[in-house]
């Protein structure tokens, strides 16, 4: 793990200049490995009908190299990466002008470092203009225009309509420098070139690689080391990745910070630290907690909606059902059972059972009080210290004296966080004392065992048969769908093998049933 | 030897000394311990639906605690709001800077935020009255640009900024009420715990801070990353944090341990992390990149379990839903996936 210090600069004590550059790096290092002799990809010339194409390999070769030296998976993964590097101008079909990897016979050639973009490229349009003028004076076949090229220069023509006599001489110059070149010369920096501009001018529709996020490019960047002109002086080529930049990417901290630094980390050092051990065993038992209610990874037991097309899943959620699946949450720690609206719900019913609810109450308005619009603050705050806190308290609740000082305290200047200290004394009694007495409660036990979402077609069946059978069996609960009439459980029970409940409610049995 | 040489070797002394303190607690590693436990296998999520309508990249998005609406930002200039299930735009709302970075749903469902190069939050009232959605307020005091912001309740909204610093925000009175200092680095982005009473930044300095809301104060801070932060969130059991860099590599740090837990990274990706999210139990970390596609990571055994393909251009922003139902991907191609 690399050391950073507190500017940033890696344990190298280089800074890069922009994020790009790593990524540039990383493809650098593995084109150096692809264009190795001895273990790299085979280049070749091959011979065509009249002439012999120079330096290439296919679409092929890439994938298969890829997949026999990199930790790559399969061709998909590979053509992905290839397709990446292509699209950054690496390496490019001698052929076409999308930039892409195919695995077949296509032929790909490596750009010269010259246009390797860490170089910084951001070529104007009279370049762009130069070059595509320079194209229409070379009257081969295969350097025609494309039609998105032609529109292209139409437009420039347009746009430098004054200096168009200035790009035409350069232009003229510039294929003058070509026509001396050696045939098999010219082909290959020919094909380079124009991938060059495949990565700065794309074809429309794919991808230009060298946009940069907005909040990147609007940092400060060092103008000496952007590159804008192609065709300029011929004296900054530079055929190696740049390493070393002028201005730091992160600045240097003044006195004051220095200053504000130094106390943190002192106060750092003291700090507890939990063993990794320990930690990492609370991650995976927190993981594997909730496995069964990560969709991801378990498929619900109702279906997926965007699947579907049906919203069981979420009507339940909504709905006040307590249904099993959400009941076993509550017992993974209070944090669960405050964030559910039933959770709460049943919480709450259960302290009001035990005449103990001022705790919760206390907790729940704190938690509004902390929502409210800023003009309503100094009057709930009043209203809550009234009800919870003042002498002879409808509701008083037990703070230890050092949260009810501060409390006292902050009423002066009444603010959202005025009772932070004592609600974070209530909750930690709550979670110690009236939460864990709720999970041992019969009424929590009850919900747990009970409650599962009966499959609509039961609920229909059973409200028929209570219907029917409500005299003859004089059921407690009319209404409830819990209710079984005995000559429908054994049958029930024998489909689905599941347990039945019994409790002595006045004087008769109710049988729940569940569904699994 | 002047004073800034000695403060600065006191500030690196420290700063060993604290490295020996970590190491001290460093008895196994994540991946020592994890040998046993069970494999989750290949995991893969299909596009159910694919939401159109953006004309330019997409930079942002944010779900709704109901885990169906959602709200996009595109450089297009508008932000959108979506009901994600059937693909319909709820709202789209025209802003006045198209340069948006951001954008934050509130947890009421009542307000969207945004923000970005005009360096400022604007805060849009969804319910008003008369149907139509206007600006409420526009908070203004930031020196740099807008990277991220996320609402903790209708009253009070923080946010991260270009200008190295975060700050909580009373809406009503449209002032800055905390201001968070200490990086030195542009922030890039932040995200709040699940009981609203820190938040996490991380920034162009390469490290991650965690923060106290009332009290104003850093907790904590994190490195390791070789280049920029971009993207941060908490662990869902609240006591750890991921983050996505441009090093093309997430790490999660625990904050008992105070320390980084496990590097997600592969020699074959090269290209940085934009954004990220775990999946509800945590076990899944679905992180987008620049190089189109998204890549779902075992977070206890650092393995790439999955890839979410099907962006044309880089994925800028990922969410999933509360409800861990599925997960939203936005890309600079103006599309948004829904998958699971």
């Amino acid at each position: 793990m690399a050391q950073t210090n507190s500017c940033g600069q890696n344990s190298n004590g280089v800074v890069d200049e922009s994020p790009n550059m790593l990524v540039y790096r990383k493809m650098e290092d593995l084109i150096a490995r692809m264009q190795d002799e001895k273990n790299g990809i085979p280049i070749r010339t091959v011979k065509s009908f009249l002439s012999k194409i120079p330096s290439v390999f296919s679409g092929s070769d890439i994938v298969q190299w890829m997949i026999r030296n990199l930790s790559i998976e399969d061709q998909v993964e590979a053509l992905h990466l290839g397709t990446l590097m292509a699209a950054h101008g690496y390496f490019f079909p001698i052929s076409d002008h999308v930039l892409m990897l195919k695995d077949d016979g296509t032929f790909y050639r490596f750009q010269t470092p010259y246009f390797w973009p860490s170089n910084c490229w951001e070529p104007e349009n009279t370049d762009y203009a130069v070059y595509l003028c320079k194209r229409t004076m070379q009257n081969k076949a295969r350097l025609e225009l494309a039609d998105y090229e032609a529109e292209s220069l139409a437009r420039l023509q347009r746009t430098f309509a004054r200096k168009w006599e200035f790009i035409f001489m350069q232009a003229e110059a510039q294929a003058k420098v070509d026509k001396k070149r050696d045939k098999i010369e010219r082909k290959i920096l020919d094909s380079q070139e124009r991938a060059f501009w495949d990565v700065h001018r794309p074809v429309p529709g794919c991808v230009n690689t060298t946009e940069v996020d907005i909040k990147k490019s609007s940092r400060m960047k060092n103008p000496h080391r952007t590159r804008k002109s192609v065709y300029g002086l011929q004296n900054d080529i530079c055929s190696n990745s740049p390493t070393v930049s002028l201005a730091p990417e992160v600045r240097q901290p003044t006195r004051e910070e220095l200053l504000d630094q130094i106390k943190f980390w002192q106060k750092q050092l003291d700090r507890h630290r939990m063993k990794m051990s320990k930690v990492a065993e609370s991650l995976i038992g927190y993981t594997e907690q909730y496995l069964e209610y990560d969709p991801f990874l378990t498929s619900p037991e109702l279906s997926n909606p965007w699947i579907s097309d049906d919203t069981p899943m979420w009507e339940m959620a909504v709905s006040k059902e307590p249904v099993q699946q959400r009941v076993r949450r509550w017992g993974f720690g209070i944090n669960e059972v405050l964030k559910d609206q039933v959770g709460q719900d049943q919480f709450l019913k259960f302290l009001e059972s035990e005449f103990s609810s001022e705790n919760l109450r206390f907790w729940l308005a704190v938690q509004e009080l902390k929502k409210r619009p800023i003009r309503e603050v100094p009057t709930r705050v009043e209203e809550i210290w009234q009800e919870f806190l003042a002498n002879g308290a409808p509701s008083p609740i037990n703070v230890d004296s050092k949260s009810y000082d501060k409390t006292t305290q902050n009423l002066k200047d009444p603010g959202r966080y005025a009772f932070e200290d004592a609600q974070e004394h209530i909750y930690k009694l709550m979670k110690s004392d009236s939460y864990s007495r709720f999970i041992r409660s019969s009424a929590y036990q009850e919900l747990l065992q009970a409650k599962k979402k009966l499959l609509p077609f039961f609920c229909l069946l059973l409200d028929f048969l209570i219907h029917v059978n409500q005299e003859t069996f004089r059921i407690a609960e009319p209404h409830s769908r819990n209710s079984l009439t005995a000559c429908v459980l054994p049958f029930l029970c024998c489909s689905y093998d599941t347990p039945i409940c019994m409790s002595q409610h006045f004087n008769i049995y109710t049988l729940d049933m569940h569904c699994s | 030897m002047g004073e800034m040489e000695q403060l600065r070797k006191e500030a690196e002394s420290l700063k060993d000394q604290i490295s020996a303190a970590r190491k001290a607690v460093h008895d196994v590693t994540l991946p020592e311990i994890v040998s046993g436990t069970a494999v989750v296998g290949r995991v893969q999520l299909k596009t159910r639906k694919t939401l159109r309508g953006h004309l330019a990249k997409i930079y942002a998005m944010h779900w709704g605690t109901d885990s169906k609406l959602c709200v996009s930002a595109s450089q297009d200039g508008k932000l959108i709001v979506w009901d994600s299930y059937t693909t319909n735009k709820v709202h789209a709302i025209p802003l006045k800077s198209s340069w948006v970075m951001t954008c934050a749903y509130a947890p009421s469902g009542n307000m969207v935020a945004c923000g970005g190069l005009d360096n400022m939050c604007s805060i849009y009232n969804l319910k008003g009255k008369d149907g139509n959605v206007k600006v409420m307020r526009e908070l203004a005091a930031h020196t740099g640009y807008l990277s991220c912001c996320r609402f903790l309740n209708d009253s009070e909204i923080i946010t991260s900024s270009g200008d190295c610093t975060c700050a909580l925000w009373d809406i009503e009175t449209g002032t800055q009420k905390t201001i968070f200092s200490g990086h030195m680095g542009d922030c890039m982005s932040l995200a709040v715990s699940h009981d609203f009473n820190m938040f996490i930044s991380g920034a162009c300095d390469y490290t991650a801070k965690l923060w106290d809301i009332r009290e104003g104060a850093c907790r904590q801070t994190f490195g390791g990353h070789e280049s920029d932060i971009n993207a941060i969130g908490f662990f869902p059991n609240g006591n750890a944090v991921l983050t996505g860099s441009d090093d093309g590599t997430c790490k999660m740090y625990d904050l008992r341990a105070d320390q980084e837990l496990i590097t997600y990274q592969d020699p074959s990706i090269m290209c940085g992390v934009t954004s990220l999210a775990p999946s509800l139990s945590g076990r899944l970390i679905l992180a987008g990149y620049d190089d189109f596609n998204c890549n779902i990571w075992d977070s206890l055994k650092a393995e790439r379990v999955g890839v979410l393909a099907g962006h044309d251009n880089r994925v800028s922003c990922i969410g999933v839903t509360p409800d861990g139902m599925a997960a939203c991907t936005g890309s600079w191609d103006s599309f948004l996936k829904i998958w699971n």
